[in-house]
């Protein structure tokens, strides 16, 4: 599966639009790694845990994406967009979403 | 009694992120300003670019989650009272987004590539506990393009 932010593939021609896929995930924050964040906050700098959390969340919305687009029957997916919403307390909303298409 | 020990821990805490929280910021800089160097031959840019000449290309991304720091949360609400820049923001948010920046080039150069084309940056804020009456703020910041390689 070619995967790019373009809205063609470097080096093939697009020959189907298949249309949007999207793959979205919800995670929360972990209890423990909550309270370290918390701690971490007065000297302020990286939330290593979050970042990996977030990090996380991205890959499997982009494999849900990726399910999405080869259950169409496309080989890859352009235009890539990701966005990330805060939802309620400690949980967050990551999405990823495209356009599959069929390239040779 | 009870007054004096609540003020004590502002101060303590007020004091613990002016020094740790600047040599965070400094040391982050230093940092930054290392790697930058180190991947000054990747060429980004937010359109297209020269994608058409290469034979391939996938997706990179770098994303980091920063927060402020105690001491710049005061100075930010002190600030924001008589309006202005709140500059221990803006150095916040900036170092978010050169992080993410790096750490993309970091996984295009990994992959080998020489070019990232089409790049965006997102910032998402990440209240810290919304049932706080100030949540202590952070974000997360993420860059991502499409790596060009020639092979």
């Amino acid at each position: 599966m070619e995967l790019t932010t373009l809205e063609t593939v470097p080096g093939k021609t697009i020959t189907r639009h298949l249309g949007l896929v999207q793959g979205s995930t919800v995670r929360s924050k972990h209890a423990g790694k909550d309270i370290l964040a918390g701690l971490k906050n007065f000297v302020g700098g990286e939330l290593k845990s979050y970042t990996q959390l977030l990090n996380e969340s991205r890959t499997e919305a982009l494999d849900r994406m990726v399910e999405q687009a080869r259950d169409a029957g496309a080989n890859a997916v352009v235009n890539i967009r990701f966005s990330t919403s805060n939802i309620a307390a400690g949980a967050a909303e990551v999405m990823a979403y495209g356009t599959a298409v069929v390239v040779s | 009694m009870e007054g004096i020990f609540q003020i004590g821990i502002f101060v303590v805490m007020l004091v613990i992120g002016l020094f740790a929280g600047r040599a965070n910021e400094r040391r982050h800089y230093r940092e930054l300003a290392e790697n930058e160097e180190r991947l000054r031959d990747i060429v980004t840019c937010a359109g297209r670019g020269a994608a058409d000449s290469f034979r391939s290309g996938t997706l990179v991304v770098g994303s980091v989650v920063i927060a402020e720091d105690y001491f710049k949360r005061v100075a930010a609400s002190l600030k924001s009272l008589v309006g202005g820049n709140i500059r221990s923001y803006e150095s916040l948010l900036e170092r978010g987004r050169r992080e993410a920046i790096v750490r993309m080039k970091q996984e295009a150069r990994r992959l080998g590539a020489t070019h990232v084309v089409n790049v965006r940056l997102e910032t998402a804020s990440l209240a810290e506990d919304w049932s706080a009456q100030r949540p202590m703020f952070s974000a997360e910041f993420i860059a991502y393009g499409t790596a060009l390689s020639s092979s």
